[in-house]
């Protein structure tokens, strides 16, 4: 509901800054409404397409992992369904794939002689295993930013998918003059205060797609925008499934219901 | 008249209709409430599990968790095996394998309480009330379960005491010749 | 309740249990044959939903308790595994968050009602005043709950609304603040708050379920009151409850299910906050704290007063001036159809609370049309106190209602009301 009048107040609102913002020396730096980019798993039928989860799963792993948790997925996760559709053994391969800090081993080590954390490979019941051992490290790493948890990034950002999409292909724009961009930063007009933490993330052909999809940034940030949705809303094929049913079954029972009002009350008015 | 009675027909099949169509709601709706209780995804995950049995020396015994239960991981020594053998199925209390690997009407031969001889794999869940037996205890060399005194062999078939069953052999597989996963 | 009995014990069991339990011929008399108006519309309905909200909330919110945990480094991650784990989670907590708001516009719809027809004036003014109990239960209730996903918002919110009791300082030094402190367990909110909150919101809803026994034992004393808001007077201008309102209620209470469950399936998080999923952070506020849609007018007075411990008891004056709503009505006539000049400002005051809550809903230094929010808030809040402080009792004495029909019976039936009913 805020998120609604939020967009249409920052449409009033931006129009005449975006208008002004060459000659005036002050800029507004609220972020832009996010662009309008079409996902096949919006509206009350939506699905998320499997092509586009395995595929921006990819980007992901390829590109966002280097910086970015994915908290809340767990590998099993992987091949269940209304997700990215992979086998049993697909998802088995991707978990072993990545290494998990292991449980303290027979003599009571958790790490070897240098000092390294020991780790066994992953397994389906293992989360995806954060890029760095905490948020210090995080911080460290990215100049002082903290790279937040994607796995819930589209749910806890008004604008949802769009604003994802929005910030990842947001970097092309030239700043306006007089707007000045934060030293280590970058600007993203798409992002509030318009200066971001976050290098350009994709370059085009930054990955392969193995289905001969060409790797166009915007095609990179569409797929992952759909991948990092259902991590946030695994169940949302479920849902929207179910509540079709629900809903079918309420208007038949409602219907039944109004007959029988009608019937008991026919004599009394 | 005849129009009364088609008319209290039609509402009695009007209520009849809405209550049944409330009722069958009512029971769909009523099992996510029930299935909620059942184990969750992440449970479920967990439900294997892979034991080296590299570092497990004859004679010796590790205790891993699987499922929430102990899982007795024994590596029998030539001489137990030999013991094993020798007891006759007839004599046994419950003459059932009780091997989830094997058919549910397998003879409690020793061969049939594991995959390969030297190596016993058991859910070390009593089967009279569900406590833990202590291993390398009791009369049959193998273990011996302290709440109410049921005593199992080497091969984890019970001898003697309430319990009803032999000791649960789990669904297992050889991955290597040093590796199992059970579950 | 009239105070006969028109049960009789079919069988010999029945006859023996009603000597020792008469609980079949309660449920007989204050279910099946109480006699109710026969004119009740569609804004009567909303009894029955809030009883079916109630119950919901408390049945989806004790399997939500067998996977929360409420502890500050697992709330969040807790509430995650069910939306994601545990089978039927995410169905299970979004009823229940969906569930929420659905009790409060329900609730919200029956008190519009209730202020319409007039259902507060004598002899009623119990039911009405703990009517107004519920409602205040139902807000600690949702707030406590509010906190237990221990997302930004939660915590935020937990924060704001607890600090206003440290307003408290302004008039006894140090003592709000050791409200503040005690109510914490804490110097700032943590997981003692959290976990105290927990027990509190377990806790409520059956003292509530409690509350709403009293509510309706005091409505079958009196009896409903109707849109025509006169007497019964004889018996055909009332029907027995059952089937007759029974089945009414069925009716649209599916109506409201569909309405519930079209949110829970298709916008399980329109009445949410996208902070609320960005895991708690005692280091960082959200840019706009806003609290639940159902507490934004009182929000928006809130932040129309510039100074603490006023805005605090405006804001906890609104809620206490209903308890004196029965009083400061000195109409002779209860339903508002029958008072031509009461029913606009009754509209008024209808859509002021919406004006409210959607001043509540903006920025602190939001502007519309030119005109700073803060000053159409501050003029909501005025009309809020001024309809019940000053155009309730002047109005009902200044004026002329519409003649009252003769009895309900005439008024549903006509003239011929004087024939048999059926």
């Amino acid at each position: 509901m805020r998120f609604v009048t939020k967009i249409i107040l920052a449409g009033l609102v931006m129009a005449p800054v975006a208008a002004f913002a060459q000659t005036a020396p002050a800029i507004s730096t609220t972020r832009l409404a996010p662009k309008h980019e079409e996902f096949a798993f919006e509206g009350p039928f939506g699905t998320y397409d499997r092509g586009a989860l395995q595929r921006g799963f990819q980007v992901y792993k390829e590109v966002c992992s280097a910086c970015h948790n994915l908290d809340h997925i767990a590998f099993h996760n992987m091949y269940e369904p209304g997700g990215p559709g992979f086998t049993e053994a697909q998802a088995k391969a991707i978990a072993a794939g990545y290494q998990i800090p292991a449980d303290p081993n027979d003599k009571g080590e958790t790490m070897d002689e240098k000092g390294v954390r020991l780790t066994r490979a992953g397994t389906l019941a293992d989360h995806f295993p954060p890029p760095f051992p905490n948020e210090e490290a995080a911080r460290a790493n990215n100049s002082g930013a903290l790279p937040p948890d994607l796995s819930m990034i589209v749910k806890a950002r008004a604008g949802g998918p769009q604003y994802v999409y929005s910030i990842i292909t947001g970097f092309s724009a030239k700043p306006p003059a007089g707007f000045k961009v934060t030293e280590g930063k970058y600007f993203n007009p798409y992002f509030e205060g318009w200066n971001i933490s976050m290098p350009p993330p994709l370059v085009a052909n930054a990955v392969t797609y193995s289905d001969g999809t060409k790797a166009t940034i915007e095609q990179q940030a569409h797929d992952v925008t759909v991948f990092l949705s259902w991590a946030s809303d695994p169940k949302m094929e479920e849902r929207k499934r179910t509540g079709l049913g629900v809903l079918i079954f309420l208007v038949v029972l409602s219907g039944l219901l109004f007959l029988s009002y009608r019937k008991v009350w026919a004599n009394m008015h | 008249m005849a129009a009364h009675t088609l008319d209290a027909t039609r509402r009695d099949f009007l209520y009849v209709a809405s209550g049944a169509v409330g009722a069958v709601g009512a029971a769909a709706a009523a099992w996510p409430f029930i299935d909620q209780m059942n184990p969750s995804a992440a449970v479920l995950a967990l439900s294997t599990v892979e034991v080296d049995l590299a570092t497990i020396q004859p004679g010796q015994q590790v205790v891993v968790k699987w499922r929430g239960h102990p899982l007795f991981v024994r590596h029998q020594t030539p001489k137990e095996i030999e013991a094993a053998d020798a007891v006759q199925v007839s004599e046994l209390p419950d003459p059932v394998a009780r091997n989830s690997n094997l058919p549910d009407n397998a003879p409690a031969t020793a061969a049939n309480r594991g995959l390969k001889k030297e190596w016993l794999v058991l859910i070390g869940v009593c089967t009279h009330l569900g406590c833990t037996p202590t291993g390398f205890e009791g009369d049959y060399g193998g273990w011996l379960c302290h709440c109410h005194g049921s005593q199992y062999d080497s091969t984890g078939r019970v001898r003697k005491g309430p319990a009803p069953a032999n000791l649960q052999v789990p669904v297992y597989s050889f991955l290597s010749d040093t590796r199992i996963k059970v579950g | 309740m009239s105070g006969q009995s028109s049960y009789t014990p079919r069988s010999g069991l029945s006859k023996w249990i009603d000597q020792r339990l008469p609980l079949p011929r309660f449920i007989n008399d204050t279910m099946m044959t109480f006699p109710t108006p026969r004119n009740l519309n569609i804004w009567y309905t909303f009894g029955g939903i809030l009883t079916f909200c109630l119950g919901v909330q408390i049945i989806t919110g004790i399997v939500l308790a067998m996977h929360y945990v409420a502890n500050a480094g697992m709330a969040f991650n807790s509430v995650e595994s069910i939306m994601r784990d545990v089978n039927y989670g995410w169905l299970v907590r979004f009823i229940h968050s969906t569930g929420a708001s659905m009790f409060f516009l329900a609730v919200y719809l029956h008190m519009f009602r209730g202020l319409y027809y007039g259902s507060y004036k004598a002899p009623r003014e119990l039911i009405w005043i703990i009517g107004v109990l519920i409602y205040l239960l139902m807000m600690a209730t949702a707030f406590f709950g509010y906190v237990l996903p221990w997302g930004q918002m939660s915590f935020w919110g937990a924060t704001v609304i607890t600090s206003l009791f440290s307003s408290i300082d302004q008039i006894v030094p140090h003592l709000g603040t050791a409200i503040t402190t005690w109510l914490w367990g804490d110097f700032a909110v943590g997981d003692a708050t959290l976990n105290r909150f927990f027990s509190l919101h377990y806790l409520l809803p059956f003292i509530i379920a409690g509350v709403v026994g009293l509510h309706i034992w005091a409505l079958h004393v009196p009896g409903n009151n109707n849109p025509l808001g006169i007497d019964v007077k004889s018996p055909q201008d009332t029907v027995p409850f059952h089937p007759y309102y029974t089945v009414k209620d069925a009716f649209y209470l599916c109506l409201y299910v569909l309405l519930f469950a079209v949110f829970v399936f298709y916008a399980p998080d329109f009445f949410g906050n996208p902070d609320n999923y960005e895991p708690a952070n005692a280091l960082v506020t959200p840019p706009d704290i806003v609290p639940e849609w159902y507490l934004l007018p009182f929000y928006a007075m809130l932040r129309a007063i510039p100074q603490k411990l006023i805005g605090v008891l405006v804001l906890g004056g609104a809620i206490v001036t209903l308890v004196f709503i029965p009083w400061l009505d000195t109409s002779r006539v209860r339903s508002c159809r029958f008072r031509p000049l009461m029913k606009q400002f009754f509209w008024a005051f209808a859509v002021d609370c919406l004006i409210l809550g959607y001043c509540g809903s903006q920025g602190v230094d939001a502007v519309l049309f030119g005109v700073p929010l803060i000053w159409l808030a501050r003029l909501g809040t005025l009309y809020y106190f001024g309809y019940f402080w000053v155009l309730m009792p002047v109005i009902g004495l200044i004026e002329t209602p519409k003649p009252l029909p003769a009895s309900i019976a005439q008024s549903v039936l006509g003239d011929s009301a004087t024939a048999p009913a059926e």
